[in-house]
């Protein structure tokens, strides 16, 4: 494996690290709002509080890493995606401080309103993040110097826009299946009550979704036929998806857990598989397009970089285990948290 | 103000003034938090380093006191950090390009190493009160301390990267990666943009930069100041009111050990960094002190303005100082404006240039002067009221009237320390400015023009359009960060018997405050 296969690699754990961690806080903000005593939302806040922070780092790591590794590609997405992704930090910014505030005074309009910035920031969040994926995966215009040539109509294209709707089903139900292991009695039933239908909507947003990308994004097609193995991956996805409401009727929350996390990283192995070598796909001039040897920087860097990613991942993961056990079990409310 | 779209052809001056103008705004935001993050970080490890020491529960209350002002801060300086990180790629695509194999890796290096140390261990540090024992939470507030300090380390390397470039080369991409290295002394061309780029040669160059070492020293010491101001600021206010009497002399005893240090050994490190301007960039130091003549015995200006029309700097000097301070000599001149950047390297550049416009030329490498001569003053003048602060306190200190409330001086003295958190978030505010208004027009100093390293496909109008949303949310998140801030500070911290959600295994580290030894 070359460098920059080995960085598309590292790229795309770091960011899926990103979907499976804060996908889930991103989710329970998402059902924020569907609860709507005062305890319920603190135990919500509660229950992703210790965490929030550090699942937010992997997307600043990851865009630290398409830096390093492909200036070219986060050069030409972001200043591409220019308004959206403003709004997507605008949205990382409200719910952060949201969380921080929200609980800080007793008054009802003082939690009502951090509760609805928490709650939509998260779900814009989720579904710009969506959104900037569908454009990615659909490709988007780029002109010789591999600059961005569209506007923001051209990002708000109906696949995309789907992408951003789907993504926050997504976000949604792993966010429940994580409350769900995380709360007890009273609230833990309400949660419960709502992952069959999250699941049952997913599903059909998923299947079309898949039809969608058929007939948006030829390619697709021609590539899973070259690499018959991304079938196998996306069997396995749905198996692990329909495994989720198994495990709940059971009781069995932490395998559930585990079912929903499996099943965003084999998503976003689909993609990845599906979508190499390419970085950023250039439509319609495919020549134009950024992969992962146009877009690289030096082998020198790639290098250094992959010694700092072996030293540094060991230990990121070995704290990220740390804090994960530290907090585990059910969230409780004391006077001192949020 | 009129607007222009960007077919207009004056429509890159005026992406320049908003990306310019809004990168200044949300770092400047920014940077109000991280320094409290990293000095408050600093002040909770030496509180609950004191607390575990003795098992006086008094700096256990403090550093529980302090962790909630910390999580306050911190969560804002996430927030607005985020920002920061996608800014490169949004408004300074071009930049991002050209320097991404090495502004980029220092970046995610900072990612690695800092972010997710700190985030991890700063929930055990806000949250694990009730979770882990005393020296495992110790230990997480020690960590979350020094991932802040490694975050300012990664930052500001990439930032003195750009200040004096080191440990690289440029490379023109050929079709396939057939690349052609390009000599030292190579002059960028417009054309260039899309095609050259700096890649690393040396990494460690690359991180040891010319100016890293004093530039980090200077950042870290600042921010160490910034936190140890704001327990002296917190805790003279408690003194003055007479609330928490317990808890404000011991916190302040701590704040101004800590500020002391900070603030002595930032004079010498701020002479070290100055020293380092002379030798890395000389035209930033002629205009930070308004040298536009080279004389000898050249003089340094206390305070006043610049009249860039008739190059004189106004008010009181003493002479032969700046050349003192410069090369610890009186008498060697201190090269002016007017001579740098000098005729060879203008007429390599402008080869058709007569030499009566080279002077006018000239002008293009020199920052706004008398802005840059004020910012600078303004931090060494706030410098230097820091210093003389806490050299005021420990005299009261050992003159035993430092808590004596009832004593007029130490109540003076007390109030002047409520208002002095804010001087070195000015300085350091000042100093930001100084540096890189100083280091005009270049963003890559002599490399690459903060004009040319802009988003080529970003409009004026949709850079306008994000400095008015962030213009708005920082608006309030500040005025909402100001009053949280307030109401935990009128809350105090908790008393001893508060305190009883300690689980067991800590209460036992309490040593009655009549035996414990006296911090």
């Amino acid at each position: 494996m070359d460098y920059p296969t080995i960085w598309f690699l590292i790229v795309g754990v770091l960011l899926t690290g990103y979907a499976v961690l804060d996908g889930f806080d991103l989710g329970v903000g998402a059902l924020h709002l569907f609860v709507k005593k005062d305890d319920h939302r603190r135990l919500f806040l509660n229950a992703i509080g210790p965490v929030w922070d550090g699942n937010e780092v992997w997307l600043v790591v990851g865009g630290g890493a398409l830096f390093a590794a492909f200036p070219e590609a986060y050069a030409t997405v972001f200043s591409g995606f220019y308004v959206p992704f403003m709004l997507l930090l605008c949205c990382l910014i409200f719910r952060a401080v949201a969380i921080e505030f929200r609980s800080k005074e007793p008054w009802p309009w003082w939690r009502q309103m951090w509760d609805i910035a928490f709650s939509l920031g998260s779900i814009l969040a989720a579904f710009l993040i969506g959104l900037a994926m569908g454009n990615i995966v659909r490709g988007i215009p780029l002109d010789a110097d591999n600059e961005f040539a569209g506007s923001l109509e051209t990002l708000l294209n109906p696949y995309s826009v789907l992408l951003g709707f789907t993504t926050v089903l997504i976000f949604s139900l792993h966010g429940a299946i994580y409350l769900a292991l995380k709360t007890e009695g009273e609230l833990q039933g309400i949660v419960r009550g709502w992952i069959p239908t999250l699941i049952g909507i997913q599903m059909l947003f998923y299947i079309f979704f898949n039809f969608y990308t058929i007939i948006e994004c030829p390619y697709v097609l021609e590539t899973v036929k070259q690499r018959p193995h991304i079938m196998l991956i996306m069997a396995l996805d749905v198996i692990v998806v329909l495994n989720i409401p198994r495990e709940i009727h059971l009781g069995r929350e932490f395998n559930a857990f585990l079912c929903s996390c499996l099943g965003m990283i084999l998503l976003m192995a689909t993609f990845g598989l599906t979508y190499y070598p390419y970085m950023v796909l250039s439509v319609p001039n495919i020549q134009n397009s950024l992969t992962v040897y146009n877009a690289a920087s030096s082998s020198t860097t790639m290098g250094i970089m992959l010694i700092i990613t072996i030293i540094g991942v060991p230990l990121v993961l070995a704290y990220t285990f740390c804090i994960y056990y530290i907090f585990r079990g059910k969230t409780k409310l004391t006077a001192h948290n949020y | 103000m009129q607007l222009r779209t960007a077919v207009l052809p004056d429509h890159y001056m005026e992406t320049e003034f908003l990306a310019r103008l809004q990168f200044a705004f949300t770092i400047m935001f920014h940077y109000i938090y991280p320094p409290l993050s990293i000095g408050l970080g600093v002040a909770l490890v030496i509180m609950e380093g004191i607390w575990l020491r003795t098992g006086n529960v008094l700096y256990h209350n403090m550093a529980r006191f302090w962790t909630r002002v910390f999580a306050l801060t911190f969560s804002i300086g996430v927030a607005t950090g985020i920002v920061m990180e996608f800014e490169f790629g949004t408004n300074w695509a071009t930049y991002s390009r050209f320097v991404g194999d090495i502004f980029g890796s220092a970046l995610a290096a900072e990612g690695i190493f800092a972010f997710f140390l700190e985030s991890g261990f700063l929930a055990v540090l806000l949250f694990g009160w009730n979770k882990v024992g005393p020296k495992m939470h110790f230990f997480a507030t020690c960590m979350v301390c020094l991932g802040s300090h490694f975050s300012a380390v990664w930052i500001v390397v990439a930032n003195s990267w750009m200040q004096t470039p080191a440990g690289y080369h440029l490379e023109k991409m050929g079709p396939n990666g057939a690349n052609v290295r390009l000599p030292a002394d190579y002059v960028l061309q417009p054309a260039d943009l899309t095609t050259v780029r700096a890649v690393v040669d040396d990494f460690w160059a690359m991180v040891f930069n010319p100016s890293s070492i004093d530039r980090l020293t200077h950042t870290i010491l600042g921010a160490w100041m910034a936190g140890a101001f704001l327990v002296l600021s917190i805790s003279a206010f408690y003194l003055l009111r007479k609330r928490h009497t317990d808890f404000a002399v011991a916190s302040l005893k701590v704040g101004l050990v800590f500020a002391s240090v900070a603030t002595i050994l930032q004079m010498i490190s701020g002479d070290s960094t100055a020293k380092g301007v002379v030798r890395n960039q000389p035209i930033k130091l002629a205009a930070i002190e308004g040298v536009y003549k080279t004389e000898p015995y050249t003089p340094l200006t206390l305070f006043g303005y610049v009249d860039p029309k008739t190059q004189t700097v106004h008010g009181p000097q003493i002479p032969g100082m700046l050349s003192f301070l410069c090369y610890m000599d009186f008498q060697k001149p201190v090269i002016g404006l007017n001579e740098q950047p000098s005729d060879t390297y203008l007429k390599a550049r402008y080869p058709t240039a007569t030499p009566e416009q080279l002077p006018e030329i000239r002008k293009r490498y020199w920052p706004i002067v008398p802005l840059v001569f004020q910012t600078y003053h303004l931090m060494i003048g706030i410098g230097g009221a820091c210093l003389g602060l806490v050299l005021a306190g420990l005299f009261l200190w050992w003159k035993g009237w430092l808590f004596d409330t009832e004593r007029k001086l130490t109540r003076w003295y007390l109030i002047a320390l409520v208002f002095s958190v804010i001087g070195p978030q000015v300085a350091n505010q000042a100093g930001w400015l100084t540096a890189e208004l100083g280091r005009q027009p270049w963003i890559v100093y002599g490399l690459l023009k903060t004009s040319q390293g802009l988003s080529k496909v970003v409009t004026a109008n949709q850079i306008l359009f994000s400095l008015i949303l962030f213009a708005m949310v920082y608006l309030l998140l500040f005025a909402v960060f100001i009053y949280l801030l307030t109401r935990k500070i009128q809350h105090g911290p908790e008393t001893e018997e508060e305190s009883e959600e300690m689980p067991e295994s800590w209460r036992q580290l309490i040593v009655e405050t009549e035996k414990a030894p006296r911090a």
